[in-house]
């Protein structure tokens, strides 16, 4: 797939580049991958497959008004220009039936970008024979997805970007006999043996904690550390609108109150889209550079996510957002608190290392609920005492990430999404633990 | 509609391969989204996808490969890819599939008026710019939307025993959302969308309502603006269909899927309350409960004669009178747990494995009219509309959250409240079932959005149900 996808894509842009009349306009985006699944439950393969597919987003712009179709591509090199010229030709014959788009902006600069990173991928025979060596006794469940992955974008005006990489995420759980569970994940660019096998002891090692007897906690206001993946799903519910320039101008964002100023969030919090460093591709599904955002910084928002559609909306400037205006890249900047005095920081609550299934209970006063999954303790006198038994809380962000936060880690988690969902996603975050003087729990 | 067909058989007779079995299943989708905000369309979104996935079994160990190359060659490597990977994986398989059944049945199912054409992109656009205009003016109308989307979808499944199953299907997916917002608080009132679709043409539209909509679901959008939050505290608690749908869904749908309770899903999705000696034996809910896996209401979005594995869909009761009877569990499920089950492995796509899913999950109705649902209640609640959703990975604790809610006292519908949340716990909720109710109740609905397994795959599920009473449900509104 290495040189070939690029060539196939460029293949694709120069067919559009000939098929075009005078007075349209055009941009194409490409994602493809050639990916391993492999499935595991209780340390065995549940279910394997590979899986190729490439798809072009094909946008037509004439007289002001705009429309687009995607396309799966087959890699035959004629079927696939011939499945674009008929795209194109239906788009044609939609464009006079639209009324002109007010909201219509292209980024027209000619605009480069590449980057491709092809570090071998292990063989699945060495993953499938480390993991029966390493946790072939353990009631391991969970998936191994591995395989290229690009993404491409060419417009009219001469704008190409190119992104390739080779990536690997093994997601799983070790689950404990009393249905207590431990998760834990293993992803990133270069696969490393060794790395992985010490991933997989440190997660049997916290299976011990588990098997101590559960304490049930009462609903209340409990002291608590959310380690990164538990921040990551707080995160991941502010990334559903919450920094969209759209959502916060029409009243569908969660940080309302946050970007018209009735509200702040502690001073320790400062949030960025931060793509450069990260995994995903340097430009948006747009086809507009992607640019490092500060979004809020010292508790006070800064900046929202900008698509050029919205851009024009409401009088913004454009700053390289998806059309969803969802961040890629969410970091919160760190604290000061110590890995190694974490527990004794938080001396008596609960170690959360998960949550899960987060919702928003009253979106614009940013309160959300949720649970706890895998690994939550409670915790006295700064040691673990015992597994907690799934709770619940409903709480405000102001309060979590305002008046209640303590103190952030000192380290961060770089964490890639598993989602697959499509496609394998590009997206990450990059997060701290953080330590609060009160989370409510209500059932 | 099928035009594939006749190739697709060709290039699976000229397929050649070791494996005691192998099956081919070719995906074709259209998809067109159209929508038009705050009285500009948007862009229109059109999408072709195409494709298929190539299983194999060797030796009791089964494998896949998905490709959208559909020449000879292109079939004949994929297939290739999925003997060697089930080779490779074999002495680390979970499972050893030789003795189970294969299917060999030769069916063609097509969606109510499939080929009765749609109005053209033109009418429909224009559709739904009149609804968008319709909306008054006001300036705590901030933000709306009329939307319509369509999926047609054409599978056709070959396997080396003879089965040719092919289903040709038409989705439609209307909607209409209102957001009101003072500057601190905003209030959303929505028809359709992600609470409301259905299989066949043109007639969705009017089942759904849209066409006229606007004016009253922004009137309710400034009325829950105004409104009082929900107090908090335990009441009555009917809910209306929209959100019947999701109690459905979220704690009877999701914790009888039989590879969540064989534990596949643990990773991800998660596990369930419900375990395998529990058929049969458990109370899941009052003896007004009955739960079926139903997929012969033509209408209904996950209604179809097979699924995707080749089984064949019938009626069947997972809950007979509030006692759980059988699991959503597709043929795969039913041979590992020994377990009766439904025709329910399904997959969201070619480049995607069929696994147990929810399909039409619905509540048989009652007795009682909607006017006698209220009269039964003396200190209760209504809710419609669902707008959030969190359910623990067992699913077992919840909360759920509603767009309208309106309170209800000695037997009458009294002020409206805005913010209406509730919390239980599924394992007691269902059987504070109290009251069910008629036919005159009942609406078809569906959603396209049900998320699960790794890799992740988002189906079309249907929902059917009634209006319903539960006794005893904790309340509460929000903060502001």
């Amino acid at each position: 797939m290495s040189a070939t996808a690029q060539q196939s894509f460029e293949q694709l842009v120069n067919a559009l580049h000939d098929a075009r009349q005078a007075e349209e306009q055009f941009t194409l985006g490409y994602s493809a991958e050639q990916s391993q699944f492999v499935r595991f439950n209780h340390a065995k393969v549940r279910q394997a497959g590979e899986v190729s597919q490439a798809s072009a987003q094909l946008r037509l712009i004439r007289d002001g008004r705009q429309a687009e179709q995607q396309v799966t591509l087959s890699g035959d090199a004629e079927l696939d220009p011939q499945r674009l010229r008929e795209a194109l030709e239906q788009l044609r014959q939609t464009l006079p039936l639209l009324a002109v788009d007010p909201y219509l902006r292209l980024d027209e600069n000619p605009w480069r970008s590449h980057s491709l990173q092809q570090q071998a991928l292990p063989e699945l025979s060495e993953v499938l024979e480390l993991l029966d060596r390493e946790a072939g006794d353990l009631d391991l469940v969970g998936i191994y997805a591995a395989g290229p992955v690009c993404r491409g974008f060419a417009s009219s005006y001469g704008a190409f970007g190119w992104h390739q990489a080779n990536s690997f995420n093994f997601d799983w759980s070790l689950f404990h006999s009393n249905g207590q569970a431990v998760k834990a994940n293993y992803a990133g660019q270069l696969w490393n043996a060794t790395d992985f096998t010490a991933r997989l002891r440190q997660a049997r090692e916290q299976l011990g904690f588990l098997g101590r007897p559960a304490v049930t906690l009462k609903p209340g206001s409990y002291r608590a550390y959310l380690a990164p993946a538990a921040m990551d799903e707080i995160a991941g519910m502010l990334c559903w609108g919450g920094f969209s320039a759209q959502a916060l101008a029409t009243g569908n964002s969660a940080l309302q109150r946050l970007y018209s100023g009735d509200a702040r969030l502690s001073p320790l919090v400062s949030f960025a889209e931060q793509v450069s460093g990260s995994l995903s591709p340097a430009f948006s599904d747009e086809g507009s550079p992607r640019l490092d955002v500060p979004l809020i910084q010292h508790g006070q928002a800064v900046d929202r996510l900008v698509s050029a559609r919205s851009a024009v909306e409401f009088e913004l400037l454009a700053n390289g957002a998806d059309s969803h205006e969802s961040p890629c890249a969410l970091s919160l900047a760190p604290g000061t608190l110590a890995p190694e005095e974490i527990l004794q920081r938080l001396g008596t609550g609960l170690y959360i290392s998960n949550l899960w299934y987060l919702n928003y209970s009253d979106l614009p006063a940013a309160r959300m609920t949720g649970l706890t999954r895998f690994a939550t303790f409670w915790v006295e006198g700064g040691e673990i005492k015992g597994p907690v038994s799934t709770m619940r809380f409903d709480d405000s962000l102001y309060s979590l990430l305002g008046s209640q936060l303590e103190d952030l880690t000192r380290e961060r988690e770089m964490i890639l999404s598993t989602s697959t969902y499509g496609q394998r996603s590009t997206g990450s975050s990059h997060l701290p633990g953080a330590l609060v003087k009160g989370l409510t729990l209500t059932l | 509609m099928f035009d594939s067909s006749a190739l697709l058989r060709q290039r699976f007779a000229a397929l050649r391969s070791t494996a005691e079995l192998f099956s081919l299943r070719h995906v074709k989708q259209s998809h067109q989204a159209l929508s038009v905000r705050r009285n500009v369309a948007e862009p229109p979104f059109f999408s072709q996808d195409e494709g298929a996935m190539l299983t194999v079994r060797v030796q009791g160990v089964e494998a896949y490969a998905a490709t959208a190359d559909l020449s000879q060659q292109g079939l004949q490597r994929a297939l290739e890819h999925a003997e060697a990977l089930a080779r490779q994986i074999a002495r680390h398989s979970l499972l050893d599939l030789r003795d189970q059944p294969v299917t060999n049945a030769r069916h063609d199912h097509v969606s109510p008026n499939f080929d009765r054409p749609l109005p053209t992109l033109a009418d429909c656009l224009g559709l739904l710019a009149a609804e968008s205009a319709s909306v008054p003016k006001d300036s705590r109308l901030v933000d709306w939307q009329a939307s319509l989307s369509q999926s047609l979808v054409e599978q056709t499944y070959l396997n080396s025993a003879g089965a040719e199953l092919r289903h040709a299907q038409r989705f439609l997916f209307p909607g209409l959302g209102v957001t009101a917002s003072d500057g601190q608080d905003s209030q959303s009132r929505s028809l359709g969308r992600d609470n409301f679709g259905q299989q066949g043409g043109f007639e969705i539209i009017e089942r759904c309502g849209l066409v006229g909509a606007a004016r009253r679901v922004a009137d309710e959008a400034l009325q829950l603006l105004m409104a009082p939050n929900t107090p908090s505290g335990q009441r009555d608690l009917l809910l209306m269909p929209d959100q019947m749908m999701l109690q459905i869904h979220e704690s009877i749908g999701h914790p009888l899927e039989m590879d969540r309770i064989l534990g596949d899903e643990r990773n991800y999705a998660g596990t369930s309350f419900v375990k395998a000696s529990d058929f049969g034996h458990l109370q899941y809910g009052s003896p007004l409960l009955n739960v079926t896996f139903d997929p012969t209401i033509a209408e209904e979005l996950a209604s179809y004669s097979y699924d995707d594995d080749g089984s064949q869909a019938s009626k069947q009761f997972l809950i007979r009178e509030g006692l759980l009877l059988r699991p959503l569990g597709g043929a795969l499920s039913q041979y590992r747990s020994g377990l009766d089950g439904v025709a329910n492995s399904r997959a969201c796509g070619w480049n995607r494995a069929p696994i147990d899913r929810m399909a039409n999950l619905n509540i048989e109705p009652g007795e009682q009219t909607l006017e006698q649902l209220i009269e039964g209640i003396e200190h209760g609640i209504l809710m419609r509309t669902n707008r959030s959703w969190s359910i623990d990975d067992a699913r077992n604790k919840f909360q759920f959250g509603c767009e309208w809610g309106q309170l209800i006292e000695d037997g009458e519908l009294k002020g409206i409240v805005k913010n209406p949340n509730y919390r239980g716990i599924s394992a007691q909720f269902w059987r504070n079932l109290a009251a069910v109710g008629d036919r005159s109740t009942f609406q078809v609905l569906g959603t396209p959005n049900c998320g699960k397994g790794e890799p992740n795959q988002v189906v079309r599920v249907g929902h059917a149900a009634p209006a319903c009473v539960f006794r005893q449900i904790d309340v509460f509104g929000g903060d502001a």
